[in-house]
């Protein structure tokens, strides 16, 4: 009884054997090939931030600029000012987005005006500077941003922070917290008018 | 040779001395190895003769007519392994048989009585009946699985279900679905099990790593979720399941059919479809919380007592809308979150599910194969074949609106193989091996930086267990398991990234390539895992049992531990992985005092866990982007311990009134830190009242109360610089949300339509109160209150 049963267990070890032998060419076949995955360029991600400020009448442009060239990687965005700001003077500012990881950058001003409806700057001044107008709107006539002005005062130091939302409740009264949404952008930049 | 040639020896040995006088007799009883009750109908054989007896109702045996000497006499029946005995004659003999079930005739008995089969011996383990998972039939695994206690859930909103093992979730819990072991990236907080709960006819919880059969890593724990079996019978049965209910207005449907035949063969198919629209706390609409979900499942083979197979097939596909207002832009918006206390998007109900949102699809196969030897045991192979989709919409803009910013597809071919030896009647051993390939594809075409690379995984695994019974009441089990892993994986990193974690000093060898902002790396990490177990169970009396188990399990790091690295876009947080993780090992002990019986019964099992190198993800700070700041969490090693403590009480008062009660607590320390653990879940109690009586329709109507503590252990916030604000700010990210109480009630009918046909008619209220509160372990409290009140009709029809 015993023999026969090693028998029957010598059998089912051979075929069992098969089994596994048949199984691992299943999985050795599986195996993915040596190729090396391709890279992913963000497409979405804002690495730069240009505001182009032109006086009214003769005057110096003052550029500003945030560049985070990593995205969401750990360096922090480095942050130019070109010079300061010229007192009781009305600036015309312009905003542009670019992705520079990729190669020529992307225009992502260009995208945002496109759903200027689902989009809005928002600006917030400290010190030196007049309330900011919006110089542009939305399909629905609702303010934008990629275009805007202000005035600034005789002297002293000034904070601008501009702040893009996507998605923000529109109308709104103009304040970060009656508008919501998801921030994409927000960067507050040091100025000195004189 | 020696041993065969003894047994030949005794089995020859009555022939030779069959001419002496033979005038004695062998009496005793045949009873079950584990509840002690008669077997009637057992044959017992005197080897070499003609004696055959059966046990008679009281499962006792008389054989005349013996000789003194050795006999050997062989015991079978119907439902239990064949077992030889050697025997000594000396006169008169008595001898007591205990035979053990099968498994697989055990779980017959359960579809008609109501018998859990116990997956180990010595360890705290509860289960659930499939009238209870028909109670949650419109609700996830994780949702069932809470009324275990000791099990909580780790969710997203009230859709995303994970459950939590006595403080322990994710890659720590391995869930055995239909005997293969789930592959669908359970690693990520947001990804729930890829189950159809109506799929499963039972459910075990074993709290602990004690189940080697199943795996060594179980540090947390192993739900198994088991087919209701199928008789050897010509039959055909089915049930469908209708729920209706008012919170997310909509409900499911799940349907099940079985034929089986006389010869072993059988069939079951059963599908099911789910679909809910916005969910609604007490005071608003939770915007985009609706779920689509669709489940079917086949079975099929011939389950003969020898031999037998299986095949298995099933689909599972949900589509997950995530609360709109969870999608923030950076760490002003989530300090806004916290503030206001309440979603910065409410909109109108709506059945649509709009990104964010989780779209998984899995399917699985499998196939299976035993044999049985008499009096050696039971060999099992299986093969199974897993395919895990998962693509993960955000809110994004132009024409990227409709892409997934993530889309991994995970594939999983796994081989097992296991030999039990239970051929005895005082030990087994379990012996298997365990083969497994796994790839994983990061699909690029998202545009978005991957978050899990392209890997390969291989695994081996190889596992011995054993029970002894020492004696009637006490039971020694044991087991020890070894496991390889080695993850061979393709990933990039940003350039900075890589220096930031210093990997260019320990892992520059690594680099295949180097893009300039970013760097191809081939890391690839091999991982060698040992566990044991020891443990006894001991009897106190007819009702009443002591369970002692020491595990010690080894896991090793999962992909998102070590390979974490962006912005997760949903979540609003940069995760960051580390390649330094290594394997944590976890020691648990564990006592469990159970007492069953018609009128009282309890479970008292306290634990304790030690577990060296855990890994956690906390937040740690945060990092500046162009977008604004966001919070940074990682994963570190830490030396943890958690301690707990399970209760369950119930009492049949009389034969209409019944009440039930648990409570579970558990606290975690961060050894190293002197702190506590994070997502460690609140104590809790739960209360239930249910009167029932047989005479109205089987009427039953329970009153449910659950009290949730608050969590007042938990790790120190973080202080964060605010943007917006432009001065530092703490952020309350880590701030457990007060103490709540819920009340429910479930009550049901059963109208019985002919001999074979039934309806069940169910009627259950949740959060009676319309209480508003917030759960610590769901990962939206800081956004939005949890559901409100809720009216679910459920109709079950039996045919």
């Amino acid at each position: 009884m015993m023999s026969t049963l090693l028998k029957q267990v010598k059998m089912k070890t051979s075929k069992w054997m098969a089994f596994l032998i048949v199984g691992g060419l299943v999985l050795s076949s599986c195996s993915s090939d040596d190729d090396n995955p391709a890279p992913v360029n963000e497409e979405e991600v804002i690495t730069t931030l240009t505001v182009t400020l032109t006086p009214e009448g003769d005057g110096t442009v003052v550029t500003l600029q945030s560049r985070d060239l990593d995205g969401d990687g750990p360096n922090q965005p480095v942050i130019t000012v070109s010079g300061p700001l010229a007192g009781n003077t009305t600036y015309n500012g312009r905003i542009v987005l670019l992705n520079e990881t990729v190669s020529p950058p992307e225009d992502i001003t260009e995208e945002v005006a496109e759903e200027a409806d689902e989009h809005q700057f928002f600006f917030t001044t400290t010190g030196a500077i007049l309330d900011v107008a919006y110089e542009d709107a939305d399909g629905n006539g609702n303010p934008l941003g990629i275009e805007f002005s202000f005035s600034t005062l005789t002297a002293g130091p000034t904070t601008l922070t501009i702040t893009l939302r996507h998605e923000p409740k529109k109308p709104n009264n103009g304040t970060l917290a009656d508008a919501g949404g998801e921030t994409d952008i927000a960067q507050t930049f040091n100025l000195l008018v004189q | 040779m020696r041993s065969i040639c003894a047994i030949l020896c005794m089995v020859l040995l009555p022939s030779f001395s069959s001419g002496q006088q033979c005038t004695n007799t062998l009496r005793g009883v045949v009873i079950d190895f584990h509840d002690k009750t008669p077997l009637v109908g057992a044959t017992i054989q005197v080897y070499g003769t003609n004696k055959v007896v059966l046990s008679d109702f009281n499962g006792e045996y008389k054989i005349e007519g013996l000789c003194n000497g050795v006999i050997e006499i062989e015991v079978s029946h119907p439902e239990c392994n064949s077992q030889f005995i050697t025997q000594e004659i000396q006169g008169d003999t008595f001898k007591r048989i205990t035979l053990e079930h099968h498994l697989e005739e055990l779980n017959e008995v359960k579809v008609i009585g109501d018998l859990n089969v116990d997956k180990t011996n010595s360890t705290q383990e509860a289960s659930l009946k499939i009238e209870t998972l028909e109670r949650h039939s419109s609700g996830s695994l994780g949702d069932a699985l809470k009324q275990i206690s000791g099990v909580s859930a780790l969710s997203t909103g009230s859709k995303i279900v994970k459950p939590v093992i006595q403080g322990l979730n994710g890659s720590r819990i391995l869930i055995l679905n239909n005997g293969v072991r789930m592959q669908d990236m359970e690693w990520g907080d947001e990804h729930a099990p890829n189950i159809d709960l109506n799929s499963a006819g039972s459910i075990s919880v074993i709290k602990g790593a004690a189940a080697l059969q199943y795996g060594g890593d179980a540090i947390g724990g192993v739900i198994v979720l088991d087919q209701a079996s199928i008789p050897a019978k010509d039959s055909l049965y089915g049930k469908t399941l209708l729920n209706s209910a008012t919170n997310g207005r909509g409900g499911n449907v799940t349907s099940e059919l079985t034929k089986s035949y006389e010869n072993g063969w059988f069939m079951k198919w059963q599908g099911s479809y789910k679909r809910f629209g916005d969910s609604e706390a007490p005071d608003y609409v939770l915007s985009n919380t609706g779920i689509s979900e669709i489940g079917a499942s086949l079975s099929f083979g011939k389950h003969l007592f020898k031999w037998g197979w299986d095949g298995y097939y099933s689909f599972f596909k949900a589509n997950i809308g995530i609360l709109r207002a969870s999608h923030i832009g950076n760490i002003d918006d989530l300090i806004n979150a916290i503030n206001s206390q309440q979603p910065f998007v409410i909109n109108d109900f709506t059945y649509a599910i709009n990104p964010p949102r989780q779209d998984v699809t899995h399917h699985l196969g499998k196939l299976k194969y035993y044999r049985r030897f008499q009096g050696l045991g039971k060999w099992n192979v299986q093969y199974d074949y897993q395919l895990n989709q998962r693509l993960e919409y955000d809110i994004r803009i132009g024409d990227r609106r409709d892409r997934a910013s993530l889309d991994l597809e995970l594939t999983t071919h796994t081989l097992t193989t296991d030999f039990k030896i239970d051929a005895k009647s005082n030990y087994n051993i379990n012996i298997g091996l365990l083969f497994r390939y796994q790839n994983n594809f990061a699909n690029p075409d998202t545009g978005v930086r991957r978050l899990i690379p392209d890997y390969d995984k291989y695994d081996f695994g190889a596992f011995i267990t054993g029970e002894y019974y020492v004696s009637s009441s006490l039971l020694l089990d044991a087991g020890f398991r070894y496991d390889f892993n080695r993850i061979d994986a393709k990933k990039f990193y940003q350039t900075s990234r890589w220096e930031e974690r210093g990997y260019d000093m320990d892992f520059q060898n690594f680099v295949i390539d180097n893009l300039g902002n970013q760097l191809l790396t081939n890391p690839i990490f091999t991982y060698h895992n040992s566990s044991a177990t020891a443990g006894l169970k001991y009897n106190l009396g007819v009702n009443s049992e002591l369970r002692f188990n020491y595990a010690l399990s080894q896991r090793a790091p999962n992909p998102s531990e070590l390979f974490s690295d962006g912005l997760h876009h949903s979540a609003a947080r940069i995760e960051l992985g580390d390649l330094r993780i290594q394997n944590e090992t976890s020691h648990k002990i564990a006592l469990s005092l159970q007492r069953k019986s018609t009128n009282f019964g309890y479970a008292l099992s306290p634990f304790i866990n030690t577990i060296n190198n855990f890994i956690l993800l906390e937040p740690t700070g945060v990092e500046f982007t162009i977008r604004g700041a966001f919070p940074v969490w990682e994963y570190r090693q830490t030396n943890a311990r958690l301690v707990g403590f399970d209760a369950s009480i119930y009492s049949q008062w009389t034969q209409n009134w019944r009440s039930d009660h648990r409570f579970s607590l558990v606290k975690g320390k961060d050894m190293d830190l002197d702190a506590a653990l994070i997502n460690i879940p609140a104590a809790n109690v739960n209360n239930s009242l249910t009167y029932y009586n047989r005479k109205w329709n089987d009427f039953r109507i329970s009153l449910e109360s659950l009290y949730v503590f608050r969590q007042n252990e938990f790790p120190n916030d973080i202080t964060v610089v605010s943007p917006e604000l432009n001065e530092e700010v703490l952020l309350k990210i880590n701030t457990a949300p007060d103490a709540y109480h819920l009340m429910g009630i479930d009550s049901e009918m059963r109208f019985d339509l002919s001999p074979k046909n039934a309806l069940t008619v169910g009627l259950v209220v949740n959060n009676v109160m319309n209480t508003k509160y917030r759960e610590y372990l769901n990962r939206q409290r800081y956004f939005a209150d949890d559901l409100g009140r809720n009216f679910l009709v459920r109709l079950k029809y039996n045919y």
